[in-house]
Parts: C-alpha cells; sequence; structure tokens
C-alpha cells in the first residue's frame, strides 16, 4: 500500500484498501475558519431544524478553528461571523481557537504545521481547499465543505473513496534562483487543472529528501491546483526535526510500503531547471520567466499559505536588501509567529526600507475578499496559488503566479523579471 | 426525485471555477438566497435573473474547481438550478453538491453536451441513467450511473439523514 492507503486503511480500521475503494475513516483532526466555520455552523442550524441536533462535538481537542479569511474584520458582517464563530467555540469547549490580535494567529493552513497541529500518519480534514498542504508533514490531509465537516463534527468520521496516488521523482539540486514553487507550479502546466482529480500526489526523491519542510509545504499546498484529493510526502528525519521543534506530542511516522503501486510516476530533473511562471487565468498556464518577462505589473503580493513562510520572506529579501521597489508591494507573513521571526531576523527592516507595505496575516488579498484588492484591468505578480479570473479583485485584473523570488525581483523592476537579471 | 424536467443554461467551457460560480467578496455571505443572487457572476452577471426553480446548468469539463466553498452549490441550488450536467466535476464540488443534499452531478460524454442546446427542453432521468431532450425530438443520452454509495444518498436527501452504519459497505 501507499502512505495514502496506508493512512486510510487504518482510519478505517481495515488491514488493507485499494484505490478506488470507498472507505469510512476516523477523523484525527478537524479544521475550520472564519469563512467555512460559519457556514457548517448554518449547516447545523438547518440540520437542527430538520430534527438532527448537535448536542456535542465528538471530540472538542480534535478540532481547531482560525480567523484568517476576513480579518481585520473586513466589515460588518465579517466581524458578526467571528462574534458567531467565538460563541460556537466557546459553547462546544474548543480550546483551540486562534484569534486575530491574540498572539499566535495566522492562516489555517500555516498554523496547522507552524503550530504542529497535524501529525504524521493522521488522518486530517479541513474546511478549506488548501487542506493538501498538511500532507507534507506525511499526514492524510483533505479539504472538505461545510456539510461534510458537519458530519464529522457529529460522527467523527466520514467516506473516503481511497484515491490512486501519482508519484512525482524530482531529481538533481534546485539552482539557487528556483525555488519549490517553480517545481510545482512546472508540475502542473505539465498536468493541468484535472490532472489530479480525485487523485494523490505523492513527492519523493533525492531532490524531497533535500528539500526543507517549507519548501516541500509549497509543493502539497498547489496539490489543489491540479485538483487532487491529497498530497504528501513520506515523513523523514527533517520532518521529525521540524515537528520536534514545535510539539512534545508523540508521534509515529507512517512509509508506504517498498511494493506500493503507484498508478503513474512521473520523474522531473530539477538541475537544469529555471523560474517558471503562470499566466492569468489558470495556474496550468505556465512558461519560462523569460518568455513573460517585461510585462508592466502594478502591484507584487507577497502573502498566502502558499508563498509567505519564514522561507519565502528570506528569498524574498534577498533581493530587497538595499533596494527600492517599483510598484506597490505587500508583504503579509502568513503566521503572526513567522512574522515575529522575521522581526528578529531583520526581514521587516528589509521590506519597509525597500518600500514594501507589511501587513497582518491574512487570506484577504489571497482570495480578492480585502486588503489590497486588485481594480480593473491592474496586473499582480503574486505569491499565492490562484489566479482564475477575479480571484484576486476585479473580474478584469490579472494575476501572474510566481515564486518569492520572481515577485521581488519583479517589485524590484516593476516589470516581471528573471531574479537572474538582477545582480546580488 | 427519478426523474426532473427543466430547462438547460449552457455555458459549455472547462474549469468554471468557484471563484467565477460565487466570488470570494462574497464569501463573508451564509444567507442562501442572498448567494443565489450571486450565482455566476463571474460568468453572466444576469444569471439569477435568467434561471426559473427546476432549471439545469450545462457546462464543460472539471466544473467546480477550485475552493472548497459549499457556497457554490448553495448559491446556484437557491437560484433554482436543480441539476448541473458536464462531462467532469472537481471533487469537493461533487462532494458538497451530494453530501449538502443540493443539487445532482450528471456526467455525460463531450459530445452530449455539444449536441444539448442552450434553452432545450431536459429530462433528466436517474433511474435509467439517461438524459432525454424534449426540444430535440426526445433524443437520448447516456449519463453516468452514480455509484452506489453516491446514489445512496442522493436518496436520503443529504448525507445527515444517514448515520454512518448506514453507509459501510454500501
Ligand atoms: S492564503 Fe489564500 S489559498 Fe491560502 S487559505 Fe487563505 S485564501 Fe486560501
Amino acid at each position: 500500500m501507499t502512505l495514502t492507503e496506508k493512512i486510510l486503511a487504518r482510519g478505517a480500521g481495515k488491514d488493507s484498501v485499494a484505490p478506488g475503494d470507498v472507505v469510512f475513516a476516523k477523523v484525527d483532526k478537524l479544521m475550520m475558519h472564519d469563512v467555512s466555520g460559519p457556514g457548517v455552523i448554518k449547516v447545523l442550524e438547518e440540520w437542527k431544524k430538520r430534527g438532527t441536533n448537535l448536542k456535542r462535538v465528538w471530540d472538542p481537542d480534535k478540532v481547531w478553528v482560525t480567523e484568517d479569511h476576513f480579518v481585520p474584520a473586513a466589515d460588518k458582517i465579517s466581524a458578526k461571523n467571528i462574534i458567531t464563530l467565538s460563541n460556537w467555540t466557546k459553547r462546544f469547549g474548543i480550546k483551540k481557537h486562534f484569534k486575530y490580535g491574540l498572539g499566535q494567529y495566522g492562516i489555517c493552513h500555516t498554523l496547522s504545521h507552524e503550530e504542529a497541529l497535524v501529525l504524521p500518519g493522521e488522518v486530517y480534514v479541513g474546511g478549506d481547499s488548501h487542506t493538501n498542504t498538511t500532507g507534507a508533514l506525511g499526514a492524510f490531509a483533505a479539504g472538505l465543505g461545510h456539510s461534510d465537516i458537519a458530519y464529522v463534527l457529529h460522527h467523527g468520521q466520514i467516506w473516503f473513496k481511497v484515491p490512486e496516488t501519482i508519484l512525482f521523482k524530482l531529481h538533481g539540486e534546485l539552482p539557487s534562483y528556483v525555488m519549490a514553487k517553480d517545481v510545482i507550479l512546472r508540475i502542473i502546466g505539465d498536468i493541468g487543472t484535472e490532472g489530479g482529480n480525485y487523485k494523490c500526489m505523492q513527492f519523493s526523491g533525492e531532490a524531497i529528501d533535500r528539500m526543507s519542510m517549507e519548501e516541500r509545504l509549497t509543493l502539497t499546498n498547489m496539490t489543489t491546483e491540479a485538483g487532487a484529493k491529497n498530497g504528501i510526502i513520506e515523513p523523514d528525519s527533517i520532518t521529525e526535526s521540524y515537528l520536534k521543534e514545535r510539539t512534545e506530542v508523540p508521534f509515529q511516522c507512517v512509509l508506504g510500503d517498498e511494493d506500493a503501486n503507484y498508478s503513474e510516476i512521473h520523474h522531473y530533473e530539477l538541475n537544469q531547471m529555471g523560474p517558471i511562471v503562470a499566466r492569468p487565468f489558470s495556474p496550468a498556464n505556465t512558461c519560462d520567466v523569460r518568455e513573460v518577462q517585461g510585462v508592466e505589473i502594478d502591484k507584487a503580493y507577497i502573502g498566502s499559505c502558499t508563498g509567505a513562510k519564514l522561507e519565502d520572506l528570506r528569498a524574498a529579501s534577498r533581493l530587497f536588501k538595499g533596494r527600492k521597489v517599483k510598484v506597490r508591494t505587500e508583504v503579509l507573513p502568513a503566521a503572526q509567529s513567522i512574522y515575529i521571526s522575521a522581526l528578529h531576523e531583520g526581514l521587516v527592516n528589509i521590506f519597509v526600507d525597500a518600500g514594501c507595505v507589511v501587513g497582518p496575516p491574512t487570506c484577504g488579498a489571497c482570495c480578492g475578499a480585502h486588503m489590497g484588492v486588485l481594480g480593473p484591468k491592474e496586473i499582480c505578480i503574486s505569491t499565492t496559488n490562484r489566479n482564475f479570473p477575479g480571484r484576486m479583485g476585479d473580474i478584469e485584473s490579472k494575476t501572474f503566479l510566481a515564486s518569492p523570488l520572481v515577485v521581488a525581483a519583479s517589485a524590484i523592476s516593476g516589470k516581471i523579471t528573471d531574479p537572474r537579471d538582477i545582480t546580488t | 426525485m427519478n426523474q426532473l424536467e427543466g430547462v438547460v443554461h449552457k455555458y459549455y467551457r472547462d474549469n468554471i471555477d468557484t471563484d467565477v460560480i460565487i466570488p470570494g467578496q462574497y464569501l463573508k455571505i451564509h444567507d442562501h438566497k442572498e448567494l443565489a443572487k450571486h450565482a455566476m457572476e463571474g460568468i453572466d452577471v444576469e444569471f439569477s435573473k435568467k434561471v426559473s426553480e427546476g432549471d439545469f446548468l450545462l457546462c464543460g469539463r472539471n466544473f467546480g474547481c477550485g475552493s472548497s466553498r459549499e457556497h457554490a452549490p448553495i448559491a446556484l441550488a437557491n437560484s433554482g438550478i436543480k441539476a448541473i450536467i458536464a462531462p467532469s466535476f472537481a471533487r469537493i464540488f461533487y462532494r458538497n453538491a451530494v453530501d449538502g443534499g443540493y443539487l445532482l452531478p450528471i456526467e455525460v460524454g463531450e459530445e452530449t453536451c455539444r449536441q444539448i442546446e442552450n434553452g432545450d427542453r431536459i429530462i433528466v432521468d436517474t433511474l435509467n441513467s439517461k438524459l432525454v431532450n424534449v426540444t430535440q425530438g426526445r433524443k437520448s443520452y447516456d449519463t453516468k450511473p452514480f455509484p452506489a454509495l453516491i446514489a445512496r444518498i442522493i436518496e436520503a436527501g443529504g448525507l445527515i439523514n444517514l448515520d454512518p452504519h448506514q453507509l459501510i459497505d454500501v
């Protein structure tokens, strides 16, 4: 069995499962945020009217809640939603509620790893499509909608069709100007936005063995853009030390079997890779950065669960140091802990000196909700993960997706730029 | 619920994503009728005015890709749409549509999608896995049968009406 099959088999209490099997798996962790949370509460209210009332959550210690999409409260409705959510977590005894402006908080997927809320081998469901991110820790991590999350709150389990696993073997070493973001954009460009639909995308190979945890998380994060059910990476010593720095809770690393079956195996040689950009209006509409260089931009955005982890900020700061931005540039660390580290490492000074705005952790502009949405015809280059029409603002705005290095290089020259062209 | 009849609204393009179905700025709204007013706003601002109760949507591959927002099937269902006909669906959208009991995701071949015209009156027959085109001389097309578990959930009107033990080993 592959790692995903093993985890689902364990969750379902079976000796083995195979792709295509439908299983009911016990859930180890559940996440909801300030959009999905109120949505789930609404579903629970509807169900109550129909006679199914949630009296207690199956296991309040396994549930955690974040405020990330509409914080700081974008308007009166958002403020009300957060009150609704807070009342609910209080009533149901959910202790892990990460509140905006109260110590550690941040984007849900970022907290999942920063706070080691999910551990290897677990079945983790989240009320957000990029829940896939957390699979980099060696867990089965999949996004669900409100009704499914509400069902898990009742029963602690949910159905899954066991996905087949596509294996991506990454060989060689990434050049210094190339990041995991470029790799995953290239893969999505190759397999398309439907290439992973209903499937698991697993990453391995010597490039993964060397890759940091945060870079691995960028890969699994964007498996969602290929439609995947989950992304996963087998845990190793890097995973273990990353988690042990963050939690005292013991965990066991589960691995797939040597003779596991993969539906497809793709090999990627990274040594020769250059930076990749996804053009509007699809994450699969990729090309070499050289093909679009010179495109004038209105905004550069460094934020989100994909591209505002500490290493993303460090990468961007390498280029910003001692330089000025030519277009409006926003840097939003993905969690308060990352903000604090960036502050202590002097990165925040570098950004501010370069002329960027440094903002609080929030999803805001990534999903076109608030905190810097794009106007008609504006062009943005962004470290985020989606560029469908209207994703980051006006339906006539355009977003190019790129690595933090490409975004920083472009911010400095005011047009899409290969980081190799900024002499360091 | 085995036979539904309604008019097709055709938006035949691939990868119609959740940002198009219900843009991000409306995610804070949880009032279903209010969401319905903004359904498909990214593709057609007049959409909710064109749809009548019981109508169908016909779209291209990978319908509903993007985010996990249940707002998407909720907005469509509350605008009156009862089924979506497409060659394939993104997985979270499909689950949400079925588990929430909002609407039917009907999978058909690409050729079927090409043949059905905007405004055609269609019968969706889930029992026999068929579509019947009333407008085009009752021409019929095959649809992909629902897997057993999905059929059970649809029949029950959503996941909430079933306990796990009623679903294990379906
Ligand atoms: S940062 Fe963007 S992609 Fe990540 S959870 Fe927030 S809205 Fe979704």
